[in-house]
């Protein structure tokens, strides 16, 4: 079975409770949307990536309440390189909404979350420690997983599998 | 071992001491390091320090076929080896729009939840016996060794089953085997009644688990918990229910929801859950439908041994499947499955080739970490293991 293309007009999708409330607030930060396989992605500039989340989680009809994860992807050799990716989720109407913030290889960070949904604080460590991307206002941005003396950031994909020798 | 943070060091040195709890210490369920800052008996602060069995299993994902991760997904919570083998399942189901024959749904489901009975049966006998509760723990691991025997029955495994794949399932279940999981579940409400009343009306374990630990809804909610330790505190959310998948929506079960969002609550939720569980092991056996339990997918599904012996094309098929894998199309999928912990994600990138670009894998334990430190402060150190007992972490699952 032939996947369905992926929507990616706005137009087509302003009726997701998501998109519309960032619709309504800032549209200019609105960089691509994209609905595929049932999941909406909305690319977000990051500078304004904290306040979508404010806006999204204090959202009346549909609060999205919860932080469901927060990872990064590296699209290495390409630029922007690191996509931080945020899903959340509306515990009360059960709605799911993805959003992304593109950042560039040289010196990658974004702001913190944390102060939205306190449950950031160890997801961010972790894309930190894994990924070096800084979250600027965190609590306490240090490694998680690897020790602290760790060179390199080995989720990175010019970070060897088997790590350096 | 890492220095002790300078943050903890350079507190109010007068009255509080900086005690340190793991990472081998018995209660702390694997190798989970706490620091404590306490005052007198009472805790200040509390900081989890984890990584000590951080193997980078995403990373080593990134290097492997796709049918090749399945193996690796059952060593990141050994406890429900299964939920984590169908969430990445279905997660590459859905980007490959793979349509699962119904027998092999519904034996997702079956596995699936005696995989929650096996994961509960291992938190409630451990939980009772940091809690002083020593018989518990034994009738337990009497009946996990019966969920054990299942698993080997079908995977030839007690627990790294890598039982479902991509696709379908690995084998047909044995003959014999539903009818000795039906006896099973004839006889264990009987059990669960035998641990409730070993615990629930026991003095002991009411004054452990009542009013210690606990966590208010909008706490946990802004904190991340997730699974029996979000019910726990009255939010009412399950995935099987609310997002169903593999066929959960078939199954009529009643989802346990605490109020007081103490041990006790969710040592209620996780029980009732149990019994649910067992509801919808009758149910799934009652129902199963006949057919094969793999997807019609030859590029994707390795063949019959049989086939592959009599086919040519059926060896092409199976050679080309070991040798260069399958590819995915370009995209992106976060499927969420309600693991007896609570949600478990997995975020699968493809960029059309035959290895994931990215596996990211969001464990439920990881989540419910973040609340111990809310949960724990204010209370005795006596608490702290009460308190790690009842958010039933997972190493594995937190350090990945």
């Amino acid at each position: 079975m032939p996947p369905v293309p992926p929507i990616t007009d706005i137009e087509h999708l302003k009726s997701h409770p998501a998109l519309a409330r960032m619709l309504d607030a800032n549209q200019v930060a609105i960089k691509a949307v994209k609905f595929d396989r049932d999941e909406l992605t909305i690319w977000i500039d990051r500078s304004f990536i904290r306040e979508a989340c404010a806006l999204l989680r204090d959202n009346h009809d549909c609060p999205f309440n919860y932080l469901s994860d927060l990872t990064c992807v590296d699209w290495y050799p390409s630029e922007p390189r690191f996509e931080v990716v945020y899903h959340l989720l509306s515990i009360p109407k059960k709605e799911r909404v993805r959003l992304k913030v593109r950042l560039d290889g040289s010196s990658p960070a974004v702001e913190s979350v944390t102060s939205v949904w306190p449950s950031a604080n160890h997801y961010e460590r972790e894309v930190y420690d894994l990924f070096g991307v800084r979250f600027t206002g965190h609590p306490n941005l240090k490694r998680i997983m690897m020790p602290d003396d760790w060179e390199g950031h080995p989720l990175r994909k010019d970070y060897p599998v088997e790590g350096y020798r | 071992m890492l220095p002790v943070p300078e943050t903890l060091t350079q507190s109010d040195q007068d009255r509080t001491l900086v005690l340190n709890m793991g990472p081998q210490h018995p209660s702390t369920h694997g190798v989970l390091r706490l620091i404590l800052e306490i005052d007198g008996e009472t805790i200040v602060r509390l900081k989890p320090e984890i990584g000590y069995l951080h193997t980078g299993i995403e990373k080593t994902c990134e290097a492997k076929f796709y049918q090749q991760v399945v193996p690796m997904t059952d060593r990141i919570d050994y406890l429900c080896p299964l939920t984590n083998n169908l969430t990445y399942c279905l997660a590459v189901e859905k980007l490959l729009g793979l349509e699962i024959p119904p027998k092999a749904q519904w034996m997702r489901v079956l596995m699936n939840e005696i995989t929650r009975i096996n994961s509960h049966l291992v938190w409630l006998g451990t939980h009772a016996m940091d809690l002083g509760a020593m018989t518990v723990f034994l009738y337990c691991f009497r009946e996990r060794e019966d969920v054990l025997r299942f698993f080997e029955m079908v995977s030839g495994q007690r627990m790294m089953t890598s039982y479902f794949r991509i696709g379908g399932l690995a084998l047909e279940p044995p003959l014999g085997f539903f009818e000795k999981v039906r006896m099973f579940a004839d006889r264990f409400p009987g059990h669960v009644d035998e641990y409730e009343g070993l615990l629930t009306g026991n003095p002991i374990f009411l004054m452990r688990t009542k009013g210690v630990a606990k966590l208010s809804a909008e706490d946990a909610i802004a904190l991340g918990a997730c699974g029996p330790t979000l019910r726990g505190s009255g939010v009412d959310i399950d995935l099987r229910r609310d997002a169903p998948y593999t066929g959960y929506e078939n199954f009529k079960f009643k989802v346990p929801v605490g109020t007081d969002g103490d041990v006790f609550a969710r040592y209620v939720c996780r029980v009732q859950e149990l019994r649910e569980s067992i509801g919808i092991v009758q149910q799934a056996l009652a129902g199963m439908p006949e057919g094969p339990v793999k997807a019609d997918a030859p590029k994707v599904v390795l063949p019959d041994r049989e086939k592959m012996k009599t086919q040519m094309e059926a060896l092409i098929y199976h050679f080309k499947i070991i040798t260069e894998g399958f590819t995915v199309p370009a995209g992106e999928v976060y499927q969420a499955v309600e693991s007896p912990r609570g949600e478990m994600g997995y975020y699968v990138v493809s960029d059309g080739t035959a290895k994931p670009y990215r596996v990211h894998m969001r464990g439920p334990s990881y989540a419910n970490l973040q609340a111990l430190a809310k949960m724990c402060e204010g209370h005795l150190i006596a608490d702290v293991i009460a308190a790690v007992g009842s958010i039933d972490v997972v190493l594995g699952d937190i350090d990945r």
